[in-house]
């Protein structure tokens, strides 16, 4: 089962989609076998013949019964095409929110996603958690897209078709997937050298699960005195200005929210998994995983990289 | 001034000093040399853009290649579309139009012989100060390099914050050089067109090419000039520090887009207008038939130049837009399928009861009513615009402008080529040659675009360098990849073709395809001031009545 | 319809003009769709004051070079140079203003093209149509040079006729852009 696949929805605004893509797909294809049907006769059947008399053929100026029916029909085609369209975009575009919808802000970054939910108190980075939507008692997930600096656009197929994320233009999209699981995208706006690697996971967990998800992302940073010397060294070099561990002196806003960073699955937006060795490789060298993203090499020696990627380790 | 009649440089006769002759070339002011020089300037760069193509087919061929790095890679589809677009399809159609617009209303030369030139060398500086920045900025990594902006270059990516260095200048500057010299040539064929036919032709007598180059030029007028205007307003950004696309100051990122797309959705049109002149002559002729239906044709074609001015923000789908704006835009461009449709429909239906030739020139020509019409279907798909949602941005709609462009427009140009090249040359191409160059060209054309429809609905954005291995784009991709070979190969007989029967080709008289319209009236190549005495016409198509005196087509139309 | 050989200046001009209008509205757009958004700075109510004189001397230029080309096509050729030369000096003055108010907006109001939202698109608009006045007194100027030189008689006064479109045309697009900027904008 392919991952992206626009035809494959669990969510109210890829279903509305994929059924209105059948309808399309069916016109589509059937004017295409009419016409692909024409122009095989015709190539076929009014080819010169090897005995040919060498006469031309009665020349044919023009017809206006023909001109208009073929007018008409396509006409018709296209108020049918326009009028089903024109249902599915308010039933997206004009969908009222609902009272139980859970509120995400995502804000586009080069090259990595922010997430706040503003009403549970959670910042997270890179990897989106939100709940099942129980058909008959829709709990959607409202998705508010503001940018921090240039064009980014989300798309996660199996959820809703894209919307892009532009700086001073906020827009919002929403899903309510009916199925638990773990949904993937990319961003699809060119926004720069890593475009290609700004990855989306969206988790999609029971209530329960993402109510405990919550409420652990609400906690403050795991303080543990074993790796003191990496904590000192992350609070006391550049790594601050960027990034925050809630409950510490780092509080910067311009790289992704660190306080828990081991509860991801993968690093830098996705492009690698979340395991020491990789940890260490992009705090140590970003370029190596992703040439041209804006975190820097640190400069650290072997002694401090290992310090700090032992206290980053235990960021739960 | 030339007196000279030979086309090409002369070979074999030692006459003149090789000086001499590219003097003759570089000063010429005559539609046809001006027209033989953007079409070999567009060859020249369609190599170039066929190069940068497939290097990125390279580095696409499976998941985490590195063949290239990020930067580069971004740096080639920018330089590939833009050079595509402004470098290779717009002196194709401005090279055509050049060389067969006034042999096609019996005119001797277009109404500004000087303006033409300028606005050739125009074109041709732009396009060599679009490949200077390769070498020509220095500054920070990144920034004094080939633009990596994308050819639509959207605001606030081409501020100087995210574009550091002279690169996104580079591409400014290129585009609103050349683009001067369109609306140059665009003025020249309007008032040729206009003013210049000969006695008998009216409007309603002339060419089918001619009304396209007519329709297209006012919509070079339209459309370019926006674009122009854009890229002023980002220079005053860049470097007066203005705030028209600068969102930290109030600026709006989608007005920047508003204005490029009111351009770039006309454009395709401008594009595509040729293609369909190449079509509406040379499918008659190998039909053995009239065009059907020339007056509705012509409303079709003016029909299309108001309602594409009309359509722009379907490209903008994903953007935003209110749903009320949505849905006009869906219907906007749902309804300029109709006189396109109509157009096909015509084209058959001259084809229909015909006795039709296939040579090369004709199967470029039913390669490309097949293709555009799948084309045509997939910007349906499009434009109904929550399918866009999912598809847009994607290699889906990659797949589908490059059916219209390279399924439909580039295979009407061969046609083209080998369709007036006797007429240019003298002599005739090579069938053989041809044949080989349709059917490689049609298998790797097919491999590429087809099967690229297919990461775009599963999910495979457009402009990235490399892919995740988990998503099933693998294997499509390098199905993609492998069709660049066999588009080589063709276009390498091509071009081959090209050169070797300029030399030894047959001699090809003054009408090898027993056509009907006045420019196979005159010699092949035509002298300079291209007829002996001006036409005077009765029909549309005057050879046809010369011919068959008994039958003349104004007993009938 | 069959056009004559000698109205291709004349079609040629009115496609300039047609890709210039097009020019033209995108920067109008622009304004219009940027009037109120500036985060900071003077407002046009604050700092703009209305060019009534130098609008008037423009709008009059078009009157002057009609009668100047009418004159001409006659044959009198002196009174062409004179109204010609009225022509120029009405847009001469009419840039004087233009130059004298932006003197005073950038040195008094502190008005400049980077200030704000307003700035940008005003002296871009403004400025875009001020660059074409110049254009064209450079090209009235040619016509001047040459006719005191004596080599412009009635047989070109077709072409003067389609030079003088252009100028029409640069008062026209004032017409607008004094409308949007001085009436709707403030």
């Amino acid at each position: 089962m392919n991952p992206t696949n626009i035809f494959a929805p669990v969510s109210t605004p890829a279903d509305s989609i994929f059924g209105l893509s059948l309808f399309v797909l069916g016109v589509t294809a059937a004017i295409f076998a009419v016409v692909f049907s024409l122009l095989v006769y015709s190539v076929v059947k009014f080819r010169k013949r090897n005995d040919d008399d060498g006469r031309e053929p009665p020349q044919l100026y023009g017809s206006n019964q023909i001109e208009l029916a073929w007018t008409v029909i396509p006409v018709l085609i296209v108020v049918a095409l326009f009028v089903a369209t024109a249902r599915v975009i308010a039933s997206i575009q004009r969908a009222v929110p609902s009272r139980n919808a859970i509120e995400v802000i995502a804000i586009g970054h080069q090259f990595w996603w922010e997430y706040r939910y503003p009403g549970l108190n959670v910042v997270t980075a890179n990897e989106l958690h939100v709940p099942l939507s129980d058909p008959d008692h829709p709990t959607p997930t409202l998705i508010k897209l503001l940018s921090a600096d240039t064009d980014h656009s989300f798309w996660v197929p199996r959820l809703a078709g894209k919307t892009d994320l532009i700086p001073n233009h906020p827009n919002s999209t929403w899903i309510d997937p009916h199925e638990t699981g773990l949904y993937l995208g990319q961003c699809a706006q060119y926004c720069g050298t890593q475009h290609a690697k700004m990855l989306l996971r969206v988790y999609v967990q029971s209530r329960d699960e993402f109510d405990r998800w919550i409420q652990e992302q609400g906690q403050p940073a795991v303080l543990n005195d074993a790796v003191s010397q990496g904590r000192r060294i992350f609070e006391t070099t550049a790594c601050i200005n960027c990034h925050t561990v809630a409950g510490t002196v780092a509080n910067g806003r311009f790289g992704p929210d660190l306080t828990h960073l081991m509860s991801r699955d993968t690093l830098a937006a996705g492009a690698v998994a979340n395991t020491p060795e990789n940890l260490r490789l992009w705090i140590g060298n970003p370029e190596a995983i992703k040439p041209g993203s804006l975190m820097p090499s640190m400069g650290l020696n072997e002694q401090d990289l290992e310090a700090v990627t032992a206290y980053l380790e235990t960021l739960r | 001034m030339s007196t000279d009649s030979a086309v090409w440089p002369s070979t074999g006769l030692a006459s003149r000093p090789l000086v001499d002759t590219l003097h003759e070339w570089i000063t010429t002011v005559d539609h046809k040399r001006l027209g033989i020089l953007y079409m070999a300037y567009a060859l020249l760069f369609l190599v170039v853009g066929g190069i940068e193509a497939a290097i990125m087919r390279v580095q696409l061929l499976r998941p985490h290649n590195d063949f290239v790095s990020p930067q580069v890679f971004n740096r080639l589809f920018t330089m590939h579309g833009t050079t595509m677009i402004f470098f290779v399809l717009m002196p194709l159609a401005f090279g055509f139009a050049n060389y067969l617009v006034p042999l096609m209303t019996g005119a001797r030369d277009m109404a500004f012989p000087r303006l033409n030139a300028f606005s050739f060398w125009l074109t041709a500086f732009g396009g060599l100060l679009l490949y200077f920045s390769l070498i020509g900025a220095n500054g920070l990594y990144g920034a004094g390099n080939a633009p990596d902006v994308g050819w639509f270059a959207y605001a606030p990516l081409t501020s100087k914050t995210f574009s550091v260095g002279h690169s996104t200048d580079f591409w400014t500057l290129a585009l609103l050089v050349s683009g001067f010299g369109s609306i140059g040539t665009a003025i020249n064929l309007i008032t040729t067109i206009l003013c210049m036919r000969c006695p008998g032709m009216t409007l309603g007598k002339m060419p089918l090419l001619a009304w396209l180059n007519l329709v297209m030029s006012g919509m070079v007028i339209l459309a370019v000039s926006p674009l122009t205007a854009a890229q002023l307003m980002l220079l005053v950004d860049r470097y007066l520090g203005g705030h028209f696309f600068d969102t930290q100051a109030g600026g709006s990122a989608v007005i920047w887009m508003h204005f490029f797309w009111i351009f770039g959705h006309p454009e395709v049109y401008v594009l595509v207008l040729p293609a369909f002149a190449f079509a509406s002559e040379i499918i008659p002729v190998f039909s053995r038939k009239a065009i059907f239906g020339y007056p509705v044709m012509v409303a079709a074609t003016i029909c299309i130049g108001f309602v594409a001015m009309s359509v722009w923000a379907h490209h903008m789908f994903t953007v935003g837009l209110s749903s009320n704006a949505n849905t006009f835009f869906v219907l906007s461009t749902m309804a300029i399928a109709v006189p396109t449709g109509i157009k096909i429909f015509n084209w058959l239906a001259t084809m229909w009861g015909g006795k039709i030739e296939f040579k090369t020139p004709m199967l470029f020509c039913i390669g490309f009513l097949f293709q555009f019409l799948i084309a045509g279907l997939t910007g349906i798909m499009l434009g109904a615009a929550p399918f866009d949602w999912q598809l847009g941005s994607s290699y889906f709609v990659v797949a589908h402008f490059h059916y219209v462009i390279v399924g439909g427009i580039l295979f009407t140009t061969f046609g083209a080529f080998y369709y007036w090249f006797p007429k240019m040359s003298g002599k005739m191409y090579s069938e053989a040659l041809g044949r080989l160059h349709f059917w490689l060209f049609l298998i790797g054309f097919h491999l590429t675009f087809d099967f690229m429809h297919i990461p775009g609905m599963l999910g495979m954005p457009r402009r990235i360098y490399t892919y995740e291995p988990d998503r099933g784009w693998d294997i499509w991709n390098l199905v993609v990849s492998i069709g660049v070979v066999f588009q080589t190969l063709g276009i390498g007989f091509f071009l081959t073709n090209l050169i070797w029967s300029y030399f030894r080709g047959r001699v090809a008289g003054s009408d090898p395809w027993d056509a009907w319209t006045l420019e196979w009236s005159t010699t092949s190549p035509p002298p300079a001031y291209n007829f002996a005495s001006i036409p005077r016409v009765k029909s549309r198509r005057p050879l046809w009545d010369l011919k068959h005196p008994d039958d003349p087509d104004w007993k009938y139309e | 319809m069959q056009w004559e050989y000698s109205a291709r200046g004349r079609v040629a001009m009115f496609g300039l003009i047609a890709a210039e209008a097009a020019i033209f509205t995108i920067f109008v757009v622009a304004y219009i769709f940027y009037i109120g958004k500036s985060l900071t700075g003077p407002t046009p109510k604050d700092v703009l004051s209305v060019p009534i004189f130098y609008t008037i001397c423009l709008l009059s230029s078009s009157v002057t070079i009609h009668v100047a080309v009418k004159a001409l096509s006659k044959g009198n050729v002196r009174g062409f140079g004179a109204w010609w030369l009225a022509t120029i000096t009405l847009g001469t003055a009419f840039m004087y203003g233009t130059v004298t108010e932006w003197h005073r907006l950038i040195y008094q109001e502190g008005l400049t093209i980077s200030k704000n939202l307003f700035g940008t698109t005003y002296y871009s608009l403004v400025g875009l149509h001020g660059f074409h006045v110049i254009v064209g007194l450079v090209g009235l100027s040619m016509i001047a040079i040459l006719t005191l030189r004596g080599n412009v008689r009635t047989a070109h006064a077709e072409r003067v006729d389609v030079f003088s479109l252009y100028w029409h045309f640069v008062d026209a697009v004032w017409v607008v852009v004094f409308t949007v900027v001085y009436v709707l904008g403030r």
